[in-house]
């Protein structure tokens, strides 16, 4: 009991404020810096920085044919693990309310065998990309520890989740109380390492398009 | 001679006498200094996925993952994360963000120099979008500074920087615009004090390629345009540009756009040649601000113009065609219709390769890897993966409008004896005007 008190305590309020203020403060420290690029008169038609920016998201969200041979795993590994970390975080009726106990709002949750079905897939394509990792060369070789940190960070609570809503391993109390702790590694985490894609892949997919579609060129 | 080795065996030059703590401190200094907003956001967002490989000619012909397009930038994103990032003081607290060595910048010359065309491809492949090859451009900054560039490259540098351009003196420019004229029989414009047209020259024009330089000429007298050639601002392949020499880079731009503006000219016609386009057309407003005082537009761009005007006609070549995109004008430069467009006036069906437009390959010599002949054995590696492809569109005819990417896949041609000629767009386009 000890320990789920304090995981759901100190600790979980503590690695919240790290990864608020470690967010922020690598947020406002890259976009702080100068902003020294003067890009050359834009091509007649060019859409406005906004739209531009908007149409690079989108348009990196699915590789080019011509990519998709040498691509097709990683972009379909990588789908399936996104949508099933946010069905598996922002679905499952716990969660929902537990986010309301924090902020007061809420919206309808999955039932939650399902969401344990997603989860189960969710840990096989986290699995899979760690053997990817470690078996691809390309991967392997341009590897940092930040990767595997990250990942580990990231499966943990989709494990201790899974074993928790089972009930495999061990009391409820105790596998909650791991499962908030993993969580809590995610939290601090966060800010350090590549989990910050979640907030970079927009700036930097968008800076990349609106220097590309100024020029007419493709993103 | 300043060709060395690492411990590791991977040669490399080295120019000057700096010790190696020297070199790493300039590099680092480069690197830094070079660090804006954009280029972090990009530095910070990799996912290490790896789906660049498979976008770089050198991987995908060797399938050596040392030539991972993300793998080249690693002296450039340690610089960052040591000095630059938001966690830079704390990294270094905890000794987490290593010191680049001096090792491993001699190490990655061949990386950053010999297996990287700055084609662009693999920023295209990114799901991050992160502008590789513009990041890979960026450590060549610090890598010149550091006196660690290929020594053919420094020795284009160097009789740049004393003649003016790397193919010829400056004085012997307008003998040679003369002579080409006189041999054609073209009239040549040289040194005119006011025209509206102010046309510049890539280096193999002024040796191998001429025929471009009066191909030029014989387009424009046709428009009846007022224009010329001129000593002081003829050199558009700059070569500061390929070899991280801002300075360089600099002296070369402003050599052709004042000269542009001093003659009264409206528009500086770029030669057949990519690297003239990023150089000119899209980097010059780093010195004159956005709007830059003059047009600047490829030779390509001008001949589709002109064709669209209707003030060129030209007589039907009736053949098939293939057309190889040249990177820095097509993919990185958005010039994807205007080479279809002259191609189509000059009747030319054009049979397009399967890889072509913004994911053509590149010819595997751009970037100054044509001119660095330690890289020879990989270039013709990446010469492969062209070559079957326009085997493959099995068209009468090759095109291209880059005079570069013709010397480079010339060259594979050769080495492979293979028996297909390489026209350049220009030239068709001259010889087929209608009196
Ligand atoms: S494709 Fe982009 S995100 Fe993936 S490893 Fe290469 S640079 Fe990094
Ligand atoms: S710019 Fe081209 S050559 Fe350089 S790393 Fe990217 S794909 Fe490879």
């Amino acid at each position: 009991m000890e320990l789920l008190q304090f995981s759901r305590g100190p600790a979980l309020t503590f690695a919240i404020a790290v990864f608020l203020l470690g967010t922020l403060w690598r947020l406002i420290g890259i976009l702080m810096l100068e902003r020294r690029r003067v890009d050359a008169e834009a091509r007649p038609g060019t859409p406005t920085p906004l739209a531009a920016a908007a149409s690079g998201v989108l348009a990196k969200m699915w590789p080019h044919k011509t990519f998709l041979k040498s691509s097709l795993f990683s972009v379909l590994n990588g789908y399936v693990f996104h949508i099933g970390l946010a069905i598996s975080v922002l679905l499952f009726a716990p969660h929902v309310l537990f986010v309301k106990s924090l902020l007061g709002i809420s919206w309808p949750a999955l039932p939650s065998n399902v969401v344990l079905a997603v989860a189960v897939i969710t840990a096989g394509s986290l699995l899979a990309s760690l053997v990817h990792r470690l078996t691809n060369p390309v991967q392997r070789l341009i590897s940092r520890i930040d990767d595997y940190v990250s990942w580990a960070v990231t499966f943990l609570p989709v494990l201790t989740g899974i074993a928790a809503v089972a009930h495999i391993g061990g009391r409820y109390e105790t596998l909650l109380a791991v499962h908030i702790l993993t969580v809590c590694a995610f939290l601090i985490w966060f800010p350090f390492g590549k989990l910050m894609h979640a907030f970079l892949f927009v700036l930097s997919r968008g800076t990349t398009a609106i220097r590309f579609k100024q020029r007419g060129a493709e993103v | 001679m300043t060709a060395q080795i690492t411990t590791s065996g991977i040669p490399f030059d080295a120019q000057g006498q700096a010790e190696e703590s020297r070199r790493r401190d300039l590099a680092m200094q480069a690197f830094v200094r070079d660090i804006a907003m954009t280029n972090a956001v990009q530095l910070e967002a990799c996912v290490r996925c790896g789906l660049c490989a498979g976008a770089c000619h050198f991987f995908v012909t060797t399938g050596d993952p040392k030539y991972t397009p993300i793998r080249k930038l690693r002296p450039l994103e340690q610089a960052y994360h040591r000095h630059v990032g938001p966690f830079a003081p704390l990294f270094r607290l905890l000794g987490i963000a290593p010191r680049v060595t001096a090792e491993e910048l001699e190490q990655w010359q061949e990386l950053i120099f010999d297996s990287c065309t700055l084609c662009g491809r693999c920023t295209l492949a990114c799901p991050m979008g992160i502008d590789i090859a513009d990041l890979v451009k960026q450590s060549r900054h610090g890598m010149f500074a550091a006196g660690l560039i290929p020594d053919r490259l420094e020795l284009m540098d160097r009789t740049t920087k004393l003649w003016g351009s790397p193919a010829t003196p400056a004085e012997d420019f307008a003998d040679i615009i003369r002579e080409t004229g006189e041999e054609r029989g073209v009239a040549m414009n040289i040194d005119k004090e006011r025209a509206d047209y102010l046309v510049t020259v890539a280096p193999a024009e002024l040796t191998e390629h001429t025929k471009a330089l009066s191909d030029a000429a014989k387009v424009l007298n046709k428009m009846g345009y007022n224009w010329t050639y001129h000593s002081k601002g003829f050199e558009a392949s700059n070569i500061g540009y390929l070899n991280g020499d801002i300075e360089l880079q600099e002296k070369m731009t402003r050599q052709m756009i004042d000269t542009a503006v001093k003659i009264g000219a409206h528009t500086l016609i770029l030669p057949e040649c990519g690297h003239a386009y990023g150089a000119a057309r899209w980097e010059s407003a780093r010195w004159y601000g956005e709007k830059v005082p003059v047009r600047v537009i490829h030779m390509t761009e001008f001949l589709d113009e002109a064709v669209a005007s209707g003030k060129l006609k030209l007589k039907q070549i009736n053949q098939t065609a293939s057309l190889h995109d040249p990177c820095q004008l097509v993919r990185r430069g958005g010039v994807l219709a205007a080479p279809r467009n002259v191609m189509k006036a000059l009747g030319l069906d054009l049979k397009e390769l399967a890889d072509a437009g913004a994911v053509g390959w590149c010819c595997g010599g751009g970037g100054g890897v044509v001119s660095n002949k330690r890289a020879d054995p990989i270039r013709y590696r990446a010469f492969e993966l062209k070559r079957r492809q326009v085997e493959d569109a099995n068209a009468e005819r090759f095109v291209t409008a880059c005079g570069q990417c013709r010397i480079t896949l010339n060259l594979g041609a050769n080495k492979y004896k293979w028996d297909k000629k390489v026209d350049s767009l220009l030239e068709l386009v001259a010889d087929n005007l209608i009196d």
